[in-house]
């Protein structure tokens, strides 16, 4: 103290911050509005981000295919078809479907946790083409599936599956399920609009996709089924899925098969995504 | 300065059986601060949301910066900017991310985004925690985010739902700085806020709502006469002389002295705080100690006894800052 030295007290962490605020502010110039396609990019973008930060959210993805695909075939293979091997050659095309309907799902659980955070607000006061939120959740959602199919196949493979259809039924097979989920998602957006709390949604979609894709002819051939079930499984959209799946990569494609899921897909799209569209847009 | 950034006329919105709103008139000038004061469940988000075109009324009209919310909406959406009550982004991602979201949906180039997300970060102190997760953040920290995220362009009028609920003293205090600053730099601000103390800070003229309508209006100095200026408490040292002490300020105040639940401490409403200091060195000449006293402003309790003759009920839980 008595030395004369001369104390300058630092700065507040937040001194000067008004001024660099104002700075900045006056830099905020509005640039050319983002095309309809950019801003669908951007939440693709967000989306992958987001596997990047919460890569956990991967592990159903990963996870669930590898069990369904060893469970199915080692449990039920033998009784089914007399043996795993012959059993994995029948069941795998649908083992694939099922796994990739199945994580459909998270797309509603996605749009429902923005809702829940406050993100959705604040995405929905941008001056941004409005369908674009959407539409970036479900390109993401679509990676999702392809990783997920990717791993499917190669858990396939590594125990023994040999497509007959060769790379390109496979990739054929892949392209029509991405086709579709893409088009399911859909009404996965609804539910997420829709239902107030993920769990809930989680619950929903549940009851929704068991019986889907187990009364099908995912894991068994219905023959075996009594009637009325069979008549079911026969307007399944899932069974014409899977059918259609398995011709692609048995090379034994059905082009009716392949162009009914092609239908049901637009008819997917053309009816729920305007609903999901107009809820989007005034969802209170 | 007559022009209107906001005006509605009997906005209405019901949740079911529920009139969140139910009949507001607004007329908020362009420029400076409006502030929206109201305890919990009174419709503050609500209005907001209508206002920013998230929710369209179910009655009235509603017209922001000249645009009908309705009819307009993607007009009103291009000039304001929502600060939501809850951070609103996206909290897995971080500050940086955040920002260049934001930045790359308002149509800057990649590079440009990268620049303006750098700038801000800068500008609200948060450059050191660019790459961190959101939701590692501290509450201030979180609101300074989302106020950056709030002016990536700089917004004509913007929407800032209960700033600083939840904040402690400081962050309270930058947010209060960051608001000043967006209003020097031209942007109006619509603030709501459970606080009267921040309304009489910030904003220019106040709004009180309560169950979905305006009771009252003016600037803060208007809505503070009609309450009076504030409570004077005192603690005194043996709690049997706590009558005689409250029956000497009650002279020397003019006022209805109030026996607290603490049996050593009283109450009075004060008019003219500089009386105070006199009454308090009245009741020592008496030989009475005081052990405790303080001035407060009024709370919002205060305000809605005055302004209802009922207290403010509050319909959910909320923290309060320290
Ligand atoms: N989406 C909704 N569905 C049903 N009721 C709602 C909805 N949003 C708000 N409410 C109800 O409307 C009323 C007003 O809510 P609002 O969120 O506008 O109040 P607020 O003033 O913002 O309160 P707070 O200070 O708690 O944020 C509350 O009773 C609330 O429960
Ligand atoms: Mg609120």
């Amino acid at each position: 103290m008595s030395t004369g030295e001369v104390v300058t007290p630092k700065p507040a962490p937040g001194a000067g911050m008004d001024q660099r605020i104002i700075a900045a502010l006056g830099s905020g110039e509005r640039p050319p509005r983002a095309s309809a396609v950019n801003s669908s990019l951007t939440f693709g973008w967000r989306a992958l981000l987001k596997i990047k930060h919460v890569p956990e959210q991967l592990f159903d993805v990963t996870m669930f295919p590898i069990m369904f695909t060893l469970m199915f075939t080692y449990v039920f293979g033998g009784a089914v078809s007399g043996s795993p091997k012959e059993y994995l050659q029948y069941a795998l095309p649908g083992i694939l479907v099922q796994t990739i309907i199945f994580i459909t799902m998270y797309t509603a659980m996605t749009i429902n946790q923005d809702i829940e955070k406050g993100v959705f607000d604040r995405i929905r006061s941008l001056p941004v083409w409005r369908p674009s939120l959407l539409v970036g959740a479900l390109l993401g959602d679509t990676l999702r599936y392809l990783m997920a199919s990717t791993i499917v196949l190669v858990v396939g493979v590594l125990i023994g599956y040999r497509a007959p259809g060769g790379f390109v039924g496979v990739i054929g097979a892949v392209g029509l399920l991405l086709i579709f989920c893409f088009s399911l998602s859909w009404l996965w957006l609804i539910l997420g609009l829709k239902v107030r709390t993920p769990n809930a949604v989680m619950g929903m979609a549940m009851m929704i996709l068991f019986p889907l894709t187990f009364v099908s002819s995912v894991f068994a051939p219905p023959e075996t089924m009594p009637g009325w079930l069979q008549s079911f499984v026969d307007v399944n959209p899932v069974t014409l899925l899977v059918e259609a799946a398995r011709g692609l990569m048995n090379d034994s494609p059905d082009g009716g098969d392949i162009l009914f899921v092609l239908g049901a897909s637009a008819v997917l799209v053309v009816v729920f995504a305007p609903i999901a569209l107009r809820m989007y847009n005034r969802k209170s | 300065m007559t022009d209107l950034a906001i005006e509605t006329a009997g906005l209405v919105k019901v949740f079911g059986e529920m009139r969140a709103v139910d009949g507001v008139d607004l007329q908020i000038p362009a420029g400076g601060v409006y502030g929206v004061l109201g305890p919990n469940g009174a419709g503050k988000t609500t209005t907001i949301r209508m206002l920013a075109t998230l929710l369209e009324p179910d009655g009235g009209t509603a017209t922001v910066l000249g645009h009908d919310v309705v009819r307009e909406a993607a007009e009103v959406r291009s000039r304001v900017a929502l600060t939501g009550q809850f951070a609103s982004l996206d909290e897995d991602l971080t500050g940086m991310e955040n920002l260049l979201l934001l930045s790359r949906l308002y149509g800057y180039s990649r590079a440009a985004a990268k620049a303006r997300a750098t700038e801000l970060l800068a500008a609200f102190d948060l450059g050191d925690a660019a790459n961190k997760q959101v939701k590692a953040y501290s509450g201030g920290m979180r609101r300074r985010i989302d106020i950056a995220g709030s002016i990536v362009v700089r917004p004509d009028l913007m929407f800032l739902d209960e700033p600083t609920t939840g904040l402690d003293p400081r962050s309270r205090n930058q947010v209060w700085e960051i608001v000043r600053a967006l209003v020097g730099a031209g942007t109006t601000i619509l603030l709501t806020t459970q606080y009267l103390e921040e309304a009489d800070q910030l904003a220019d003229r106040i709004a009180v709502i309560d169950h979905g309508k305006v009771i009252a209006e003016g600037t803060s100095g208007q809505l503070k006469a009609s309450v009076g200026s504030g409570a004077v408490k005192v603690r005194v040292a043996d709690p049997a002389d706590r009558s005689e002490v409250a029956r000497l300020l009650g002279e020397s105040l003019g006022a209805e002295p109030v026996l607290e639940s603490d049996p050593a401490s009283v109450s009075l409403r004060v008019s003219d705080p500089t009386a105070v200091a006199g009454a308090l060195q009245r009741v020592g000449d008496h030989g009475l100690v005081i052990s405790e006293y303080s001035l407060g402003q009024p709370s919002l309790d205060e305000v809605f006894l005055a302004l209802t003759g009922r207290p403010a009920e509050e319909t959910q839980e909320k923290e309060v800052p320290a």
